[in-house]
């Protein structure tokens, strides 16, 4: 598989990566060659087989419903990169 | 041509858990920002979730109550997208296999008749957080309290018809809910939330037109208005010559009009994936059984025993049992009225229900209590009063002046059947109006209303009108 | 004393030879003395340490202490230490101190164990020579110029130099084995859920572990059985019973069943790696072992598989490095997609972005099926290979890695080339089962390891057996020259 500068820009957007424009080529050649080696599972024949998404075959625990946490806003906000008002402060959000 | 709208929706309803449905945070309304947003709830780095027991219990329960099959192994999965008031960059969701698939509901439409609507699926999953849009110079203030609140997400078949089915099943769906006390049902604080997917055909093609979602009804009433604006809208545009393109609009209650999302347009590609951080749910038929044990009795078969039980119609079941709330009120009238069922009935659909619509209230919040309207009634029906009086003493007791045999002992009105009283009446108002009782005898039966009317006003309201009456046409005949 | 056991170090403790105290400042001289050599360390916390030692030795004095009271250590900066800087070895959280700790710090500080600092790593755990780390690579102790391995390079390399004692380490593809093996170092990567994530930053949520790296299968022993076990907070974490495994150590050989996969000695093993490897098994038959070849055939399959289900969850964990509520965010964005591209693409390193993008592609419309589907897939084969594998076997055995340490920059301008140095240790990932390394040999003064995977909980086993070959082989009290 080989993947293209649309492709990388495509992706990038996608996983919201802001990649400088000079190292687009290097990203296209490096992420085609990564898939060419992820492309050799291509010949294993798979039709039939279950996917398999866990190690394990274990089942969901559940835990009770009560509430164990308390307020640790000035903790949590201690590093953040912006807060008022005890709210994280992003640019203008526009629906 | 005739357009035909097919309309589908989506409904949020938050489960009413105590804490969050992968963390232990409260999910209480109305905190200070941030501060029910614990470690797990803000997506720090290391954190893991863990799932909540009452959430899976109550998608169960609704599971039952719509008939539809609990799926006896369900996946969590990642729906992945970036914007602020979604710490993760993920939605913890299900996808391929959601907990609750293929129920039904049946809903009312206006002609009586009951029309099944088909419950594609219902599947668990968390809230994000809000974006506040209040001016912080020129930013967006994001709180995430209520992140990671359970969701349970009812999709229907595009079985509507129109904005009014749409507006039934919904309020349908809002009943059920709160009767099997799993959502609170609030819809200003979000708590039941619908978007709608809307498109119109041809009548008697079989092919779906192209749809459009309508996202953020959060009221009854904007969403019987948003729909009939989106098929207006859509059927103007087809017929004007112009194609309808599949997009997201956001219905805007103030200008009572949709208009399409500002995001920019792109394809959404959500990367769906079983999330690795939590392993499949399993649910055998013991818990099944177990739950359904505990199930309230469901709105349907509810109506159906006021119906026999109370001897009542089946439109004022209906009415009745169309809350929780309403229903128990109902019944604790009737057990405090002598078991007038019929004449408890009439207060709670008319005078009650006329009074709480005037002041805005609720059925939890009415002033009046169900033992009190009940001893009015039982007042009402073994002639206390008349039922004139009791209206005057309904209103006092809705004022707070204390149940009905305090108001008709303070303001005194009782109902005069003392004969003798009535009789003194009668006579002096006979007395007084020689030219009617000329009439009456003459054969103009009508005045007896006149003297009947003279005789009440002279007793303040208070006369048992049966007496008087009765009293007077023996008086006038002779 | 810091070529002390960690049973000797307990003892002494206990025998009022030394305190806590006075061991903490060794260590912490020593690392001020040696480690500027190697970059083993991202953050040394000398004053909390010391005031963990002093609490030790009070303890010690009430008559409270374990035996791992009062012993340094160190954690791979994976792991969320309160009040202690945790970058996972990026600029995205050079700035995040972390409001909580993980469960296995809390299970170490509870056993009483001192924390030196935080231990530098690969970033975000991606990458197999510690060359991608914010913080500049971390130095092989035995030859400088080469790399340690990776991806808790730091982990290894202290331990290896005797600057720690023992330290914390995850591996997702082979990032505890691989530089264990590079560093002549004992590493264990134990049954997936054996030990709880919560806490670990992820990188890969259905392939990390977390695991212990020491100087011996003895000491890890000890470790493990510090650090394992139950946590109600990660779903993943499984309620399987914990061995004792200090006490398990002592078990024969003879009657032993060793598998060996052909396909870890075909094409692409360095000569004298299979040589030493070779050797390592002779131990074992001379002990009463019987060798038998095995075909893993799939597990060939496991570098593809890994590079689209490692990358796929982490483009998603890392979703959360947003700017918005902790870590590194741009300078001035002008809009909201402007603060996520510039902070995601300022605060990941390459390596990192590569994998996002891989990540994002495999899970993307229209590639799911060929991709992520198709590596579930194969997972399962690999797995169940595995399972008829150890009907007739007990243990699979085989070189850790290809070869040696490489020199630092040869490879990482071929991300594919430096994928394959894990080709040997990334199918126990995928299955999920433990597996360790050894130190089996010097290649051009250079350590190789002998990997060891075992059956699922198999860690008390796998322990015992590397316990037992300890005993027969000194590779792995060698030290690099110049940190004796």
């Amino acid at each position: 598989m080989t993947l293209d500068r649309n492709d990388v820009e495509s992706i990038a957007h996608l996983a919201r990566i802001a990649i400088d424009e000079a190292d687009i080529p290097d990203y296209a050649r490096d992420l085609s060659n990564i898939l060419d080696l992820v492309d050799e599972m291509a010949r294993e024949d798979t039709a039939d087989v279950l996917p398999l998404a866990h190690p394990l075959d274990a089942v969901q625990r559940l835990r009770p419903d009560i509430v164990t946490e308390e307020d640790r806003r000035a903790l949590f906000q201690a590093g953040a990169p912006a807060v008022e008002n005890g709210l994280y402060l992003v640019p203008k959000v526009i629906e | 041509m005739e357009w035909e709208p097919v309309i589908g929706l989506e409904i949020h309803a938050q489960l009413k858990t105590r804490s969050k449905i992968f963390s232990g945070t409260s999910t209480a309304f109305g905190a200070a920002p941030n501060t029910q947003a614990s470690a797990v709830d803000l997506g720090l780095p290391g954190v893991l979730p863990v799932l909540n027991a009452e959430a899976v219990r109550m998608a169960t329960m609704l599971g039952i109550a719509i008939d539809a099959e609990v799926a006896g192994r369900s996946v969590f999965a990642r729906k992945n997208y970036f914007y602020p008031d979604l710490p993760k960059g993920y939605q913890i969701s299900q996808y391929e296999l959601p907990i609750v698939a293929r129920g039904h509901l049946d809903i009312t439409l206006g002609d009586g008749t009951t029309k099944r609507v088909g419950v594609t699926r219902a599947h668990l999953e968390e809230d994000a957080g809000k974006s506040l849009h209040e001016d912080f110079h020129g930013m967006t203030g994001i709180d995430l309290n209520r992140a990671g609140t359970p969701l349970l997400e009812i999709v229907s078949e595009p079985d509507l018809r129109s904005a009014a089915e749409a507006v039934a099943y919904m309020k349908r769906l809002h009943a059920l809910v709160r009767y099997l006390g799993i959502c609170d049902g609030n819809m200003q604080e979000g708590s039941f939330r619908c978007d709608a997917n809307v498109s119109v055909r041809p009548r008697g093609r079989e092919a779906f037109g192209t749809r459009a979602e309508i996202k953020n009804l959060n009221s009854f009433r904007f969403i019987e208005r948003a729909i009939n604006h989106e098929i207006e809208r859509q059927i103007d545009l087809i017929e004007g010559g112009g194609t309808m393109i599949q997009e997201t609009r956001l219905y805007d209650p103030e200008r009572d009009e949709t208009r399409p999302m500002r995001t920019k347009e792109e394809a959404n590609d959500y990367r769906y994936f079983p999330d690795p951080d939590l392993l499949p749910v399993e649910i055998d038929r013991a818990f099944i059984e177990e739950v359904r044990a505990t199930l309230p009795e469901l709105p349907d078969a509810k109506a159906a025993r006021f119906e026999s039980a109370y001897a009542l119609a089946a439109a004022e079941a209906a009415v009745l049992t169309g809350s929780r709330e309403l229903a128990d009120y109902y019944e604790t009238a009737v057990e405090h009225s002598g078991g007038q069922a019929k004449l408890c009935a009439n207060w709670v659909t008319g005078e009650l229900a006329a009074a709480l619509n005037r002041s805005e209230r609720n059925i939890d919040d009415c002033p009046v209590g169900p033992r009190a309207l009940g001893g009015l009634v039982a007042r009402i029906h073994d002639g206390t009063i008349s039922g004139k009086i009791a209206k005057q003493v309904f209103e006092a007791m809705w004022a707070g002046e204390g149940d009905a045999d305090a108001v008709i002992e303070s303001r005194g009105l009782r109902q005069v059947t003392d004969s003798g009283a009535i009789e003194g009446m009668v006579d002096e108002v006979i007395a007084a109006n020689p030219e009617q009782v000329e009439q009456f005898r003459a054969g103009r039966d009508k005045v007896l209303g006149f003297f009947v009317g003279q005789v009440m006003k002279a007793s303040g309201g208070k006369a048992n009108p049966k007496q008087v009456n009765e009293l007077l046409r023996k008086k006038l005949a002779g | 004393m810091h070529d002390k056991s960690i049973a000797e170090m307990s003892a002494a403790l206990a025998g009022r030879e030394v305190s806590s105290e006075e061991l903490t400042r060794h260590f912490l001289a020593r690392i001020g003395e040696l480690d500027g050599a190697l970059n083993s360390f991202i953050t040394v916390t000398p004053e909390k340490a010391l005031e963990q030692a002093r609490t030790a030795d009070e303890r010690r004095a009430r008559g409270e202490a374990g035996p791992l009271t009062g012993i340094p250590m160190a954690h791979k900066d994976i792991f969320c230490t309160r009040g202690v800087r945790t970058s996972c070895g990026s600029r995205m959280l050079d700035n995040f101190v972390s409001p909580y700790d993980a469960t296995v710090v809390e299970r170490m500080s509870a056993a009483g164990m001192v924390m030196l600092g935080k231990l530098n790593m690969d970033e975000f755990a991606m990458g197999s020579s510690n060359e991608t780390s914010y913080y500049g690579p971390v130095h092989n102790p035995w030859q400088q110029d080469h790399v340690p391995g990776g991806s808790s390079g730091g982990s290894a390399a202290a331990v290896a130099a005797r600057l720690v004692p023992a330290a914390t380490a995850t591996d997702t593809g082979g990032s505890i084995r691989q530089p264990a093996a590079l560093c002549g170092v004992t590493g264990l990567k134990p049954t997936y859920g054996r030990v709880s994530r919560y806490g670990m930053i992820a990188f890969a949520s259905s392939l990390d572990q977390a695991g212990p790296m020491t100087r011996s299968a003895a000491d890890a022993a000890w470790l493990l059985g510090a650090m394992a076990g139950f946590d109600e907070r990660d779903s993943t974490c499984l309620e399987h019973p914990l061995e004792d495994y200090p006490a398990l150590l002592d078990r024969p050989l003879q009657g032993l069943r060793i598998g060996l996969p052909r396909e870890h000695f075909g094409e692409g093993l360095d000569a004298e790696t299979a040589a030493a490897v070779h050797q390592a098994l002779a131990v074992f038959e001379a002990a009463g072992a019987t060798v038998k070849e095995i075909s893993l055939a799939h597990s060939m399959l496991s570098v593809p598989a890994y590079y689209v289900v490692a990358p796929a969850e982490c483009s998603s964990n890392l979703s959360r490095f947003d700017g918005v509520r902790f870590g590194y965010r741009c300078e001035e964005p002008v809009n909201l997609e402007d603060l996520y591209k510039r902070s995601r693409g300022e605060g990941f390193g390459a390596e990192v972005k590569r994998r996002i993008l891989v990540g994002t592609y495999a899970l993307s419309a229209g590639y799911y099926d060929a991709y992520y589907l198709k590596a579930q897939k194969v997972r399962r084969l690999i797995k169940d290979e595995f399972g008829r594998a150890f009907d007739e076997v007990d243990v699979i055995m085989g070189p850790t890695t290809p070869g040696p340490a490489f020199r630092i920059g040869e490879k990482t301008s071929d991300p594919v080339a430096m994928y394959l140095s894990d080709i040997y240790t990334i199918a126990a990932n995928l299955a999920g089962l433990p597996a360790l390394s050894v130190p089996a040999g010097l290649v051009n003064g250079l350590p190789v390891g002998l990997q060891m995977v075992g059956n699922y909980f198999d860690e008390g086993r796998l322990l015992g057996i590397a316990h037992r070959f300890q005993q027969e082989t000194d590779w792995h009290r060698r030290t690099p020259p110049g940190f004796a």
